[in-house]
């Protein structure tokens, strides 16, 4: 297991659990994530992973225990991808100006261009977001989440429904925004990708966290049976 | 007068500018027009309360709306009749037969049409980009100009199916409105009335109008639709 260290922690859970309608999704998650780690949150479907990204942006409250960002007094700027990205019906210049509402109107615009340019999308900045191809939007939506610079982004199985060259493309962005300083937490079903990107694994199943480990130290020696399993199948099916 | 005749009379009638015909035309316009305004203005927000916020008595206000889509006219211009007839809470203002019994009836009849419709379209928005905004950190009295901008031709379509209902109904505004000339006699009153004297060139002209006005909403709604899609197809 990894250990936590209190003075660099970025978002920390004492007994966490979530019910909804009266079911235990996510039961005793006991962790601290460390600030700055690109965090791969692996498990088998219907597992929580989503459940407990959501529970990590804040947009869902806990329901047991504490969860808490770091001991800053102000909470982090955060903000989520989606397995599949939401594009406001406007232009992919409009989506990402749409987020930068509190920047001045100058900056606003330099910014997304700069956001466009960033992800290779300069070409369609005028084009309809809704109308852009699957991974063209996933492109937009990390460089709409780049243009807002935050310091934790999650992504929620980012390259799921994506061809190979358009995963690439964003696992590459992905992991520039990392190597620039942000902290990062991903769901994802790629065993590969998590290895290639990760720097620590979080484990869960039926709800709970059954392993947070550092990625070589998981693939080597999973802190927990059912992770081994769950690796063992994966890699069978590849 | 044989049916052509009368068609052809009609026809004089719209385009001879003035007379009875133009100030039915123009009262039943007003009276529709200013009840789709206020019925908008409080229909919307209660139907973006009901898509993005769960309360006690939301499931109850959902299916009363929903409900109340297909109130019969008639029912509501006994119920407002009886609310602003002489012996009635609002009988102190002298309401009855008046312009204002009428606007009254038809934004009962219409506001059911824009909440429960609103609704739908909002909420499927909601379901749509809602998570994405509050992941940006935007609240949802905040998201609310979004969700609105974001269903504008939808809505604009809600808006208009309101009118043609307030603008084609008959029961109610006849009921409130006694049908008085040059004082509350609008489109579908009097071609009931004409029609009953045997005034046909009158009630096919109204009828005309109506089809027409009828025909330019459909059409509008249709427009809507197509650039609505033409623009997301851009």
């Amino acid at each position: 297991m990894i250990a936590t260290n209190q003075t660099s922690v970025a978002v920390s859970f004492t007994d966490v659990s979530l019910a909804l309608n009266g079911t235990e999704l996510l039961k005793g998650i006991n962790l601290t994530l460390t600030k700055g780690a690109f965090t791969a949150v692996l498990g088998p479907n219907g597992a929580g992973k989503s459940l407990f990204l959501r529970l990590c942006h804040g947009l869902l409250a806990p329901t047991g225990g504490k969860l808490t960002w770091g001991d800053e007094q102000v909470s982090p700027v955060q903000t989520m991808v989606f397995q599949k990205p939401v594009m406001l019906r406007r232009t992919a210049l409009e989506n990402i100006m749409y987020v930068l509402r509190n920047y001045p109107k100058a900056e606003r615009a330099q910014r997304a261009q700069q956001a466009l340019q960033w992800a290779g999308l300069e070409h369609l900045s005028e084009r309809m977001a809704t109308v852009l191809s699957g991974g063209q939007q996933q492109r937009l939506a990390v460089a709409r989440a780049w243009a807002l610079k935050p310091e934790i982004l999650f992504l929620d199985e980012p390259t799921a429904s994506l061809d190979p060259a358009a995963c690439d493309h964003v696992e590459a962005h992905v992991k520039a925004m990392h190597e620039s300083g942000v902290q990062i937490l991903m769901s994802t079903h790629n065993l590969a990708q998590a290895r290639r990107l990760a720097d620590e694994v979080i484990y869960i199943q039926d709800g709970q966290v059954m392993a947070h480990q550092p990625v070589n130290e998981f693939f080597t020696q999973p802190g927990c049976e059912e992770a081994y399993e769950f690796i063992k199948r994966e890699v069978a099916i590849v | 007068m044989t049916e052509p005749q009368s068609f052809t009379a009609a026809l004089m009638l719209i385009f001879q500018w003035g007379g009875d015909l133009w100030e039915i035309i123009g009262l039943s316009l007003q009276v529709s027009l200013t009840a789709v305004l206020i019925s908008t203005i409080l229909g919307l927000p209660l139907g973006a309360l009901l898509a993005v916020k769960r309360f006690r008595g939301h499931h109850a206000i959902t299916i009363t709306m929903n409900t109340a889509m297909s109130l019969p006219p008639v029912v509501v211009g006994l119920f407002v009749y009886l609310l602003v007839s002489r012996s009635g809470p609002l009988g102190v203002f002298g309401l009855l037969f008046t312009p204002t019994a009428m606007v009254i009836a038809q934004i009962v009849l219409i506001t059911p049409i824009v909440v429960a419709l609103s609704r739908q379209h909002l909420q499927l928005e909601w379901e749509r980009i809602g998570e994405q905004l509050r992941s940006f950190n935007i609240g949802k009295l905040q998201a609310l100009p979004t969700l609105f901008w974001e269903t504008r031709a939808a809505l604009t379509t809600v808006v208009l199916a309101g009118f043609g209902r307030a603008i084609a109904e008959i029961g109610a505004v006849m009921i409130v409105g006694g049908n008085i000339d040059h004082l509350t006699r609008v489109m579908t009153t009097a071609i009931a009335l004409e029609t009953s004297k045997g005034n046909l060139e009158l009630a096919m002209a109204l009828g005309v109008v109506l089809l027409v006005l009828s025909l330019l909403v459909n059409a509008a709604v249709h427009c809507l639709s197509q650039w609505s899609s033409r623009g997301a197809a851009k």
